[in-house]
């Protein structure tokens, strides 16, 4: 073991190969070595991604074929109508695998390790987000093909279409830090899968994801229209199938900007209060 | 600086209601090796926790390189490595690769914590695995990969805690070598451990935790004067046998403690000891079927601190 050793009776540490004073160039490369890391670790754990991809598979081939021929939506057909909801619905489930991914870091103890390195503290959340937007702009991608794969075809030309994605990715990036805020308070994965599943579900299938609102009952539109999947839901009919969209982006803009303020705030302090 | 590498000075630290530091103050010699030994909630890895800036004490202060581990954290994790029961490495990730990013983490520039990378992989033994992912390795090859991690950036100060819980013995004297390695070119070790005997082999003094409190500190020889120099483990037909044999023994001044079957007597002085235990067990007597003679561990010296030496 001769190489572990150094020569001399002092251990001197390694010296920082940059300014300790630069600290932002620092967290963002921390940030992107974090990102790395999850990636890998997302490649090489097959059942995440297959819950990312097959998953909306599975759901625009039930909805396509097995329920959509009993839904109508007015005005347009049932697959152009259903799928800004699957891509809504993708997102939000692969939200899930950000808390369950970071309670499992929680658990093992990584995030320990991580807190005694000389690394940016931000770094180890903001990484994982940024793993999960890559991991997002892949499914969204998969999810197009099997979009127009089953019939679906864009009204409203190719700017509408990519406005609507860039907002689901968006949308996906402010849940990634809601469910970071989670998975770090429920400290195990099965407990931040627990806690994670009944949240989106509710979100999603109280939206106006797979069927209007209008065929649920008073109280149930009431909560199903002002929450943030519908708002995303909505933003992407608007652009894509076409007609009066600025009212609609905007209301999607606000839940985003709003649900990352709050959720970076708590993010950030939940991770702090680790050391309590 | 001092030239104790890590001072601790009335440390106190609560979970809801669990005390789990209780005023702890203790110190460590720059490049020696201290073992800290307690049993399962006695407070080492809140220490460790602690020292390592992972968690925030209540009150007191502690200091590793004259640093304090709270207004001075982000320069104290520049100085320290951390591994043992609760720093993982990524079981997705190669042994190389943990290393590598542990390395970018640490500030160590990324062609530098290749080399250094590589450099320990050979030094644990591991470069014929290094590039397999480390959920593949044993659990000896984890632990050697998690210590591995905590000297990527060369930290005059390392914590260990519970490094040998769970191994079998090769990996264990294999991670004792290592220790004695650092020791030799200067680390500061903070060691945690459930054993006596590792404490022994690897630590210049020691510091007895319970109850988040130091229940006794010196030298592994002076604990160990103080503690008996052996403990007998003798075996029996029945738990009566047990029983009169426990008597006997307790009328010529040896302390016993009976579980079933099984009597473990505690001996002051190693030299005559075995003699003297085995004369108590006269004629009178039924012989013990098994008899097991071994150095004390924790769990006795934790029995003795706890029953005062009264006979069982």
């Amino acid at each position: 073991m001769t190489t572990v050793a150094t020569t001399g009776s002092t251990v001197v540490p390694l010296a920082p190969d940059r300014p300790a004073g630069d600290r932002v160039t620092a967290a963002v490369s921390d940030t992107v070595d974090v990102a790395w890391r999850n990636l890998r670790t997302l490649l090489r754990t097959p059942q995440a991604l297959i819950f990312a991809t097959i998953q909306p598979m599975i759901f625009v081939l039930l909805f396509r074929y097995a329920f959509g021929g009993a839904i109508r939506v007015p005005g347009t057909s049932y697959v152009d109508y259903l799928m800004p909801g699957v891509f809504a619905q993708a997102v939000a489930f692969g939200a899930i695998g950000t808390a369950v991914g970071l309670a499992g870091d929680l658990r093992s103890g990584l995030l320990v390790r991580f807190r005694t390195l000389p690394m940016s503290r931000i770094a180890v959340l903001a990484g994982r987000t940024l793993a999960d937007l890559v991991r997002n702009l892949l499914v969204v991608a998969v999810m197009i093909g099997v979009g127009f794969a089953v019939g679906f075809r864009v009204a409203n030309g190719a700017a509408g279409l990519f406005g609507a994605l860039a907002l689901v990715v968006a949308f996906a990036y402010a849940a990634s830090w809601a469910f970071v805020a989670l998975g770090l308070r429920v400290s195990d994965p099965e407990a931040a899968q627990a806690a994670a599943v009944p949240l989106v579900f509710l979100l999603v299938f109280t939206s106006a994801a797979f069927v209007p609102s209008q065929s649920m009952p008073g109280w149930l539109q009431a909560f199903g229209t002002h929450q943030p999947v519908n708002a995303l839901v909505s933003a992407e009919r608007a652009l894509i199938l076409g007609g009066p969209a600025a009212h609609d982006v905007l209301i999607c803009l606000a839940w985003i900007a709003g649900l990352l303020l709050v959720f970076v705030l708590l993010a950030a302090r939940g991770y702090a209060r680790m050391g309590r | 600086m001092s030239e104790n590498a890590i001072e601790v000075d009335g440390l106190r630290k609560t979970f809801g209601r669990f005390t789990a530091l209780d005023g702890l103050s203790f110190a460590v010699a720059a490049g020696s090796v201290l073992g800290l030994l307690g049993p399962n909630g006695s407070g080492k890895t809140t220490t460790v926790s602690i020292l390592s800036t992972a968690l925030r004490p209540d009150g007191g202060q502690a200091t590793v390189h004259g640093l304090d581990v709270v207004a001075d954290a982000a320069r104290v994790r520049q100085v320290i490595g951390l591994a043992g029961q609760f720093a993982a490495v990524d079981p997705n990730l190669s042994g190389r690769e943990n290393l590598t990013l542990i390395g970018r983490l640490s500030r160590v520039g990324r062609k530098q914590a290749r080399v250094r990378a590589g450099e320990l992989l050979d030094g644990f033994g591991l470069s014929a695995a290094a590039d397999r992912l480390a959920r593949t390795y044993s659990g000896g090859m984890r632990r050697r990969l998690d210590v591995a991690a905590a000297l990527l950036h060369r930290p005059p100060v390392l914590f260990l805690d519970e490094p040998t819980t769970g191994l079998d013995p090769e990996s264990r004297f294999a991670l004792w070598d290592a220790v004695r390695d650092l020791s030799r070119t200067g680390t500061t070790v903070l060691l945690t451990t459930q054993y006596l005997e590792e404490a022994d082999a690897l630590a210049e003094r020691v510091v007895i935790i319970a109850a988040g409190r130091v229940a006794d500190t010196g030298t592994p020889a002076q604990l160990k004067a103080r503690f008996g120099a052996a403990v007998f483990d003798l075996g029996f037909g029945a738990p009566g046998d047990a029983e009169t044999a426990a008597l006997a023994l307790a009328a010529r001044g040896y302390v016993t403690e009976r579980t079933g079957a099984t009597l473990r007597v505690r001996a002051d002085s190693g030299s005559g000891a075995v003699t003297g235990v085995l004369r108590a067990l006269d004629h009178q007597v039924p012989d013990p079927m098994s008899v097991a003679v071994r150095e004390p561990t924790l769990d006795d010296v934790f029995l003795s601190l706890t029953q005062g030496g009264k006979p069982a």
